[in-house]
This record gives C-alpha cells, structure tokens and sequence, in this order.
C-alpha cells in the first residue's frame, strides 16, 4: 500500500497503479523518496520503471543488515531518471536465512558489478545473474565481510 | 590467444587486471578482475564516529580526496539538519575545484605518457605540484586533506590563501593554452584518440557510466547543475559538451572542465563571504581553545564530542556529487548512534570500468590503452 502523503508524487502513484500491492511502504525524508517493494516484485517493477518512468539509470545497489533483527537484511536501489532529474529509492527485505532475490541486470547492466559486490560483502543470492561470483574478495574467502555478525578484528579459530 | 594485461601494466595506473582475449591483435573478449585494492573501507566506516571516518573518505579516491570529504559531509551534514556556514559552503567550493583540476591534470599527464606524449606529463605536474602545495597550506596534507568536517572546516583558511590561489589560477589558462599547443593539434595525438573508444550513449547510461565520458557523448549532465550542492547554483559556469563520444572528445571535455573550474574558483576567491568556518553547533562542531579552557560547557561538549561522538538522528541519505570522474554517492544510514551504521560509497570509477568490455570489444590491443586511459579511473575508489 502507497501511504497517502506520498501520492502527490508520480513516479510513486504510477507505480501503485502499475502493481497495487507491490509497495509495502514508503517515505519522503531529506528531500528522498524511499519506497519498499515486495522483494519477489522487484525484477518487474524495475523493468516497469525504467520503461515507463523514464529511470534510464541505476545508481547503485547494495545492501544493509539489521541483524539481530529479522527481517535482516535489506536490498537497497537507487535510481536517477536524467530527463526527470529526478532520483528514487527502492528497497527489499529479506530474511537471514537464504536471502535470495530477482537480479535486474536484464533491466540495467549496470547492475552485473553491484550485484556481485552485494553477493559478495552480504552472501546475498541474485537469482537470474549470468556471473555470479566474488568481486572483491578472492574466490576462497570465507564468510561475508559487511554483516554485522562478521568480526572486524581478532583471529578466527 | 588469452593475453593478461596488468594487475602491473603502467597503463592501468593501478592494480587492475584485464583478461584479453585476442585474435590477433583484436580483442574478442576481455574480462575485467577488479579487487586488489580492496581494503574494506566500507566496514570500517562503521567503527568509526562519524568525524573520525572523513580521514578514510581522502583514501577512497587518493587524487580527489577533497570531493569525496564534501561528499560524506554533506550527507551527514543533511542527516543532522545542520548546515554549514557560507564562508565554509564557499570555501568548499573552491576547494573541490582545485581538486578537479588536480585530478584532471594527474590524468591528462599520465593518459599522454600512456599514449606516448612524454613531455605533457611535465607541464601538467608542475601546476599539480602548487595545488598540492595549496592543499598543504590549508591542510597541513599534500593528499589525505581530510580538510572538510561534519558542520564546517577542520581550520581556519590560512594566512595569505587569496594571494596564493589567486596567483595560481590567474596564471592557470595559460597553462592550459600551454598543454592544448602540445596536444590539440598534433597530428599523432589526434590519430591515436579521435574515433577510438566510441560507445553509444544508451549503452553508457545502461552501464553506469558518468561524469566527462557522457558529456562528451552529448549529454549535458552534471550534478553541480542539476542537483546543486554547497552552494554551486551560486557560481557562474558553463557545462562544456561534445557529441563525438570518442578519446579526443573526452580530452576536450576535461580540459574546458580545468578553464570552468578555474573561473569558479576565481569567483570563490573574489566573492569569499566572511564569518565563521564552523557551524554554530556546540554538540557537532569542537569548541576553540580558548573557549574549552575557560569556559565549562565547552569543557564538556569537547570531552563528549571526543570521548563518544556526537549523535545522528536515525535515517538514510544518499548524497550525490560530481566529481572529476562523474557521478560519487555516498548512502549513509544512521540508526541513532554515534557511529554509521552503514555507509556505502558509489565510485564513479567502478561505474566506469563496468563498461570497459563492451568499449573495446573488436578493437585493436593498441587502442585499449587510449580508450582505457580516456576513462579516468583510480583504482582506490573502484576497489574502496
């Protein structure tokens, strides 16, 4: 559901009537809009906003983790549309336990690098990506360094 | 053939490595290993109060540490609701353009040597060597300046800044009339970058690709413009533009981008507003000296600002600038404390390189060298 006070803005009310139930929630902080879309929603809606809405762009994709908390991690977009000079987050939640969501590099190939950082850093899974490997980390790292439960000092035993 | 070019070949000014697949002496494939340089700056962010973490932002993009201090400060700065004097806004400003024209000058030095135009190369770091003379007076630092802090400036501008930048930059365009008579016209130069490089500006923007490289495909696009920051939509300056989208495209595009950068920074020097170069707020801001030893509040807001750091409110931000090599964002989430919680910089040179393979796919090995170098990438900030 649109919250009410963000349907003054159009990317936002296009995409409500594009996939009703597509947007969980959504903010305007800071001068930003922010919404949350359903993560199995998000290849379509991606596609939807770079065709229709004019998001030519994708800025950047990484991620956050809340954990302990669970929903734990969160899938965070940015797009910028230049005609519109315009710039919109999007962002999916996703469980500890397997996170796994639709890449969009059929949308943007921009997304091939960001995608494969966010798997990476987090262990998040793309499904559809064409390469999914480690791009920072040499390919026989363990773990993922930007989770919040992977130390930043001592030795592992 | 497969043919391993870097992660030490000169031309890639860095640790990078391409896999080239070759037939003959034409590419087929070319698969880009980035990471080298990976030092987890990102993680790092997180362990730091938000002041103490500007001094890892110089090292994100080592030859333009100054935009990516302004870059996570405003995003902090727009996260506390706080902003910064005009006198601070300002000098900014004409800090971070004399950061382009550093950067642009590293890359037009190194780009020529690539090409085989040794002689550039000196000129060029010969006026780099005053900015980072300039950068040591205000700073203290020739590179890792870290100059800009959340609500203001680290110090005050020195003695005798407005003489010494302004003699630099008056004396600038000529030196960058000095470089064009090296370059512009001469006839290997323009053999061994017009035509070369080329890739249709739809696939650019699909690729992430920003900053010079789009405006010399045609599209008029800078964040300064559009999306103005510390004051820029004060300035008076045009947006240089190119629609051949080849090597020589983009090197006239920098070099109009060092004569703009020398205007704005003229304009900064002349209109330089007065005041103070900290924002009045004792909870971010250190209290002078003077003032914590005599009075008591200050006392306690500097241990506080020292010992803990000071408080973000909850949020997200994601702050966008233009730096010399496009567009650098940084996203700052806060959740209260007195640390980020997350921080995650986009490079404008990781954007780039992601468009290396479809750049130089059927082009000769000869080539890559000028199209590669026509990027402007640091590797620092495509590995952070």
């Amino acid at each position: 559901m649109l919250p009410e006070n963000l349907k003054e803005h159009a990317a936002a009310a296009a995409l409500d009537a594009f996939d009703p139930t597509a947007i969980t929630a959504g903010a305007f902080h800071h001068g930003e809009l922010a919404l949350e879309v359903d993560a199995s929603r998000i290849a379509a809606v991606c596609a939807f906003l770079k065709s229709a809405q004019g998001f030519t762009r994708l800025s950047t994709v990484t991620a956050v983790d809340r954990y302990p908390a669970e929903v734990r991690f969160e899938v965070v977009y940015h797009l910028h549309s230049v005609d519109r000079n315009l710039r919109l987050r999007l962002k999916c939640r996703l469980s500890g336990d397997r996170p796994e969501i639709d890449s969009v590099t059929h949308v943007w190939r921009a997304a091939e690098w960001y995608e494969r950082e966010a798997f990476d850093l987090f262990g998040i899974r793309f499904r559809n990506h064409p390469d999914l490997r480690r791009i920072m980390l040499p390919e026989d790292w363990e773990g993922h360094p930007l989770r919040k439960d992977y130390a930043i000092t001592g030795t592992r035993l | 053939m497969v043919l391993n070019m870097g992660p030490q070949h000169p031309s890639t000014h860095g640790v990078l490595r391409l896999e080239l697949e070759l037939d003959g002496e034409t590419i087929v494939a070319c698969r880009p290993d980035i990471g080298y340089l990976h030092t987890g700056i990102e993680k790092e962010f997180e362990v730091k109060t938000y002041q103490q973490a500007v001094t890892l932002t110089d090292r994100i993009d080592y030859l333009a540490p100054l935009s990516n201090n302004l870059c996570y400060c405003l995003a902090v700065e727009r996260l506390l609701e706080l902003q910064a004097p005009p006198m601070a806004e300002w000098t900014r400003v004409m800090l971070t353009e004399l950061t382009r024209i550093n950067s642009h000058l590293v890359w037009l030095g190194t780009h020529a040597i690539d090409i085989g135009a040794m002689s550039v190369f000196l000129y060029c770091f010969r006026e780099r060597e005053e900015i980072l003379r300039i950068f040591e007076m205000y700073s203290g630092q020739r590179m890792m300046t870290s100059y800009f802090r959340v609500g203001g400036l680290a110090l005050e501008p020195p003695r005798g800044w407005r003489e010494r930048v302004g003699r630099f930059i008056d004396a600038f365009p000529g030196r960058v009339d000095e470089y064009e008579d090296l370059l512009t016209n001469n006839r290997i130069w323009i053999e061994r970058t017009r035509g070369v490089g080329k890739l249709p500006l739809e696939d650019m923007l699909d690729l992430g690709v920003t900053g010079p490289m789009l405006r010399a495909a045609g599209l008029a696009w800078d964040t300064r413009k559009t999306q103005p920051y510390s004051g820029y939509e004060q300035f008076d300056f045009e947006v240089p533009v190119r629609t051949e989208g080849d090597v020589y495209a983009r090197y006239l595009v920098r070099i109009e981008e060092m004569r703009q950068s020398a205007r704005i920074v003229r304009q900064a020097i002349d209109g330089m507003p007065g005041g103070r170069w900290t924002a009045d707020a004792p909870h971010v801001v250190l209290p002078d000296r003077e003032k914590m030893k005599t009075q008591m509040e200050a006392l306690i807001y500097h241990f506080k600002i020292v010992t803990e750091g000071f408080k973000v409110p909850a949020g997200e931000v994601y702050q966008v600038i233009e730096s010399p090599r496009g567009e650098l964002g940084y996203y700052v989430v806060s959740d209260g404390g007195t640390r980020p919680f997350r921080v995650h910089v986009r490079g404008p040179s990781f954007g780039n390189l992601q468009a290396v393979p479809t750049m130089i796919r059927g082009t000769l090995i000869a080539d890559v060298i000028a199209a590669m170098g026509s990027m402007d990438f640091v590797l620092g900030d495509t590995d952070r």
